[in-house]
């Protein structure tokens, strides 16, 4: 069969891809450390009020899923607000050349006749039916609303309840936190967001896999993806 | 099979088990590098900067209404201090008790707790942030610190306020402490608190006295506070780090 290779992600797309892999790891597990010093969550203003924590999860999460691994609060502290620092500068540099250079309107951005074809996009997905020729040169309805969905959605949520849980960003403007529920829905909000981050890096891994592995990785590695050239009756 | 395949998959493998090596024990040997937790705690002082260019001197923290409050304070850390000077002060209601303010001020001064409640109060309801995740609302009435620095008058040398206190930490006796700038010493919400929720604060909360912090963590807030001492640097004060947590690792600024 006729294949050819093209160039798919820029530079700046695969470089703060990677950086974002580390990040994202660094921060989930030094977040489920900073968790398990107290592994019950609320809603609200405060965690002791009449009604109980809305989730406890007893004994917390697995050493191995946390870093340090053994209980070290404060140590997980300093990897979580140091990778944040990378996560946002990162995350700043990759929007602005996304925007810069048209990759968000041109790759990203859903076209008025594509919202029609969620259904059949979906059935496809589920069939793991994958696209060929030059229809896999661009992203399916649904990979880019999930693509949307974490940049402009879940990622500007997990910064700003981070935020919102410092107590002396709260004083900048006195009840702001309220706009979540209170400090501990912040918190709550922010446990969530990391929830479906890895709820996406799971589907987004799972995609990878079953649309060519390989082709992928070099994809986000070179820039170089392979494309079989399209039939013509 | 030929020796080039066996090599690859010789390599193949190595790089698996290097990468979760690394993985795995890599970020816990980082823990232990000096330089590597020091760059980490780079970010730390960057919040710190951040956070006061953004929180102008004077920021609040919110405020809450009495709706808010929780129905119980928690206590977390000591809970009744295992000191035997402590406990003779405790039976008599802390009559004989005296906060002893010195250091680098003009005129040291020892005060009771009925001179402290003479004193200008300043009464706040405001959200208590424990470094390990959990918050409460508590009601709080005391004697902002202003007004016990202004009868002292620290000297113009002064950069920190350490809070000694009574607590014992461990076997070998070493006694809780905490250090607060200047900033934040005279902020109109840094006060020395003798009441919680409308009244005497309890043993288990730091009676007779403890600090409020309001923009920072929990750990900030010393409890059973036997002096405050005015002091140009807190680097010959117990570990160096300006507080009993901080010389375990946790951060001097606990604004996050």
């Amino acid at each position: 069969m006729d294949e050819y290779l093209y160039q798919r992600h820029t530079l700046v797309v695969r470089v703060t891809h990677w950086i974002n892999v580390i990040a994202l790891t660094v921060l989930l597990m030094s977040g489920l450390q900073i968790f398990n010093a107290h592994p019950s969550l609320y809603w609200g203003k405060s965690s002791y009020t009449e009604s109980g924590p809305i989730l406890v999860i007893d004994g917390g999460f697995p050493s191995w899923a946390t870093l340090p691994s053994g209980q070290w609060l404060a140590m997980g502290r300093r990897w979580h607000f140091f990778f944040a620092w990378i996560l946002v500068l990162n995350a700043t540099a990759y929007l602005s050349h996304a925007i810069a250079s048209r990759h968000v309107a041109r790759d990203l951005a859903v076209g008025k006749t594509e919202w029609r074809t969620i259904g059949r996009s979906f059935a496809e997905h589920l069939r793991f039916h994958r696209p060929r020729g030059d229809a896999a040169r661009q992203y399916n309805v649904l990979q880019k609303l999930s693509y949307l969905l974490v940049i402009f959605g879940v990622l500007p949520l997990i910064v700003v309840t981070g935020l919102a849980m410092s107590p002396w960003i709260n004083s900048v403007v006195s009840g702001w936190v309220d706009v979540f529920g209170g400090r501990q829905s912040a918190r709550t909000l922010h446990f969530v967001a990391a929830c479906l981050l890895l709820l996406f890096v799971v589907i987004h891994v799972f995609e990878v896999i079953v649309t060519g592995f390989w082709n992928n990785l070099r994809s986000m590695i070179t820039g170089r993806f392979r494309v079989e050239r399209q039939q013509r009756p | 099979m030929t020796n080039d395949d066996r090599s690859r998959r010789r390599f193949l493998r190595n790089l698996c088990t290097i990468a979760g090596g690394v993985l795995v024990a890599g970020c816990d040997n980082l823990s232990s590098k000096p330089g590597f937790t020091q760059m980490l705690a780079a970010a730390e002082r960057l919040n710190r900067t951040l956070h006061h260019v953004l929180a102008p001197r004077k920021s609040m923290a919110q405020e809450f209404g009495e709706a808010d409050l929780s129905p119980y304070f928690r206590s977390n850390g000591t809970d009744n201090p295992d000191d035997p000077h402590y406990q003779a002060l405790a039976r008599n209601g802390f009559a004989e008790w005296r906060l002893r303010v010195d250091g680098l001020v003009e005129r040291p001064a020892q005060l009771s707790l009925a001179e402290l409640r003479a004193m200008p109060s300043r009464t706040q309801i405001t959200r208590h942030d424990c470094v390990e995740g959990w918050s409460a609302i508590g009601k709080w009435k005391g004697v902002p610190l202003s007004e016990v620095l202004a009868r002292v008058r620290p000297k113009s040398a002064v950069e920190y306020v350490v809070f000694h206190c009574a607590d014992p930490m461990d076997a070998s006796g070493t006694r809780y402490y905490e250090s607060i700038d200047m900033e934040d010493a005279y902020h109109p919400q840094t006060i020395l608190a003798y009441e919680l929720n409308d009244g005497p604060l309890p043993i288990a909360n730091g009676a007779p006295l403890r600090v409020r912090v309001e923009r920072q963590l929990g750990y900030k807030m010393a409890k059973y506070i036997m002096r405050i001492e005015a002091v140009r640097s807190f680097a010959h004060i117990g570990g160096g780090k300006g507080g009993y947590w901080e010389d375990d690792g946790y951060e001097w600024y606990a604004g996050i």
